[in-house]
């Protein structure tokens, strides 16, 4: 129960000492106690709301007060252009095989990490949260640097035709980068925290592993993978600082929709960018706040 | 006992495949990358390196990402630490709505929140033109860019504290309560104290993402070298004219500078649990 009012950065153990869990958008909960505010308590909650409005809902209102402000010929342009279209075709395409790849990551390093035993396991865990920790510019920067035609790697890639540097294959690294532990997280944490006796139990009666997998262990954690691969996604779709170093910005061929709002916004065309900025953030935030949902029903399921 | 141990012992199977592969993908995809960096960085010559890291207009840069960033840390503590309170203490119409506010900046795409900050307080926008009759530069400015970084921060130091703060024993406080300490004192003397590791980690949690942000920053901050370029858009720059080495030593500092925290923040972590176990 203490561990339950302790959602958020003050991870437990074994996933203390990353950025992540409160990067992630830990749902909180609110303790159901809490007393009516009199006196001089309502002038703090009179600041406290009033710093929060200024400082996140001004900003996001903004963002559709501009998008609407342009009218519905505005709008109409900003997702009818050829460019933003294939802007949002390519951040689709990426996101989707990111979240193919980080799902798949994510189910055999949560699994590796809550099943078996073995040394140096606290530092494994650390080096796939290290991703979270590590500025956008910097994730793109390192994966340009392996897949550059300036690097031997990306120069014999490149004398078999294939370029993934300045392509949408180097857009899909970097997101993959950015969001690599989002899935193996959520998957470990919960697998750890209600032990393993269920698959013990599989095992010991005959099951294989596939059958253990499939029957067992992904019907029971599907929610809590749900909530990582929602974060994943969430993430991939709106991903600026390491495609902006890997993408090369080419119209039509490798901006994705963060980066097609950039230079909408850089060529003054304020009410297309914020159409777009509009559909993207209403997308990501749904996607959010559906994981938080989620997240709530898996506290709540724990908790009985 | 013959069955107690092999249970232990090979229960689930499959461990060297799952291993081996988790730790391919892992060296592949996070290991290379990174190690790449660092073997670019290491590859340079002493005066190359100095002229990448030292140089008044690296310098200047190295000053505002640091400086903006503690100064947008050290906001997030005051005004999150008050918002978690708020939000764990009392109740009040729209709590819940505000919970679900304070994750926003966890769910904006960065480039959104940038134009969003560059728009609102520029020169023409709704409140920058306010701020400007006034006399108060925001755009363009270091100040716009402790802005945006304060925004991206904010959920950090409030789901911090704020799981803390719920769990905080109430016995201390009402202790001294009874023998007449005012609330202003209580506070100061009790639950600060109790609550200093949480906000230390949050804080540090804001830091270190200020430190890396980009896509917020870059549309607010003009980019002027010298006066408004943040470290992350160093780099691009760096990249723009093909000095790989010099965007890697950056780079470089920037991972030093997020792994300490990330120390250090474990340690403050460490020191939570060990407190909630004693108590």
């Amino acid at each position: 129960m203490i561990a339950e009012a302790r959602p958020g950065a003050v991870g437990k153990p074994g996933v203390s000492g990353d950025a992540s869990a409160a990067r992630a958008g830990a749902a909180s909960r609110l303790p159901a106690t809490g007393v009516p505010a009199r006196g001089w308590h309502a002038v703090a909650i009179v600041a406290g709301a009033a710093f929060t409005f200024a400082l996140i809902v001004v900003p996001l209102l903004l963002v559709f007060y501009e998008a609407f402000a342009g009218g519905g010929s505005a709008i109409a342009r900003a997702f009818g252009d050829a460019y933003a279209q294939s802007a949002i075709v390519l951040s689709l395409e990426v996101a989707a095989v990111t979240v193919v790849f980080t799902t798949l990551f994510g189910l055999l390093a949560g699994w590796t990490l809550a099943m078996y035993r073995f040394p140096g396991k606290a530092i494994l865990q650390s080096v796939i949260d290290v991703p979270l920790s590590v500025s956008p510019v910097v994730a793109g920067l390192a994966i340009l640097l392996c897949v550059s035609e300036r690097s031997p790697f990306g120069a014999w890639l490149l004398t078999h035709g294939i370029r993934v540097a300045f392509a949408p294959p180097g857009i899909a690294l970097a997101t993959i980068f950015v969001t690599f532990p989002y899935v193996s997280r959520a998957f470990s944490a919960y697998l750890r925290e209600r032990g393993r006796e269920l698959e013990e139990a599989a095992f010991v009666l005959g099951a294989s592993l596939w059958q253990t997998l499939w029957r067992v262990t992904l019907p029971d954690a599907r929610r809590a993978l749900a909530g990582g691969i929602l974060l994943t996604n969430a993430r991939a779709l709106g991903e600026f600082g390491a495609v902006s170093v890997i993408s090369g910005h080419i119209r039509g061929l490798t901006n994705t929709i963060p980066l097609h709002i950039e230079n909408l916004y850089n060529e003054d065309s304020f009410a297309e960018a914020f159409a777009l900025a509009a559909g993207l953030a209403t997308l990501t935030i749904a996607l959010t706040a559906l994981r938080a949902l989620i997240d709530s029903r898996v506290a709540a399921a724990r908790r009985e | 006992m013959f069955l107690t141990n092999a249970i232990k012992r090979d229960a689930v199977p499959g461990r060297s495949l799952a291993l081996g592969t988790t730790l391919t993908l892992l060296t592949l995809c996070v290991i290379i990358p990174l190690a790449a960096v660092a073997a670019t960085a290491a590859g340079m010559s002493g005066p190359a390196l100095e002229r990448a890291l030292l140089s008044p207009r690296a310098l200047a840069a190295f000053r505002l990402t640091f400086g903006a960033s503690l100064l947008a840390a050290a906001v997030d503590v005051v005004a999150g630490t008050l918002v978690a309170w708020i939000l764990v203490s009392f109740r009040f119409a729209g709590r819940t709505v505000l919970d679900a506010v304070v994750d926003i900046p966890f769910a904006l795409p960065t480039a959104v929140t940038g134009i969003a900050f560059a728009t609102l307080y520029g020169p023409n926008g709704p409140l920058g033109a306010v701020l400007l009759a006034h006399g108060i530069h925001v755009a363009y400015t270091p100040a716009g860019v402790a802005l945006a970084l304060t925004f991206v921060g904010f959920p950090f130091v409030v789901r911090s504290v704020g799981p803390v703060l719920a769990a905080m024993p109430r016995e201390f406080d009402e202790a001294a309560a009874s023998l007449g300490a005012t609330p202003f004192g209580r506070l100061v003397s009790i639950t600060l104290p109790l609550l200093a590791p949480a906000m230390l980690a949050g804080f540090a949690l804001a830091l270190a993402r200020a430190l890396g942000e980009y896509g917020s920053v870059v549309f607010i901050s003009g980019n002027m070298p010298l006066r408004t370029e943040i470290v992350p858009l160093l780099i691009m720059t760096r990249l723009q004219e093909f000095d790989d080495s010099g965007a890697a030593a950056i780079a470089v500092v920037l991972l030093l500078a997020s792994f300490l925290l990330l120390l250090g923040i474990a340690a403050i972590e460490r020191r939570l649990i060990v407190s909630r176990v004693r108590a």
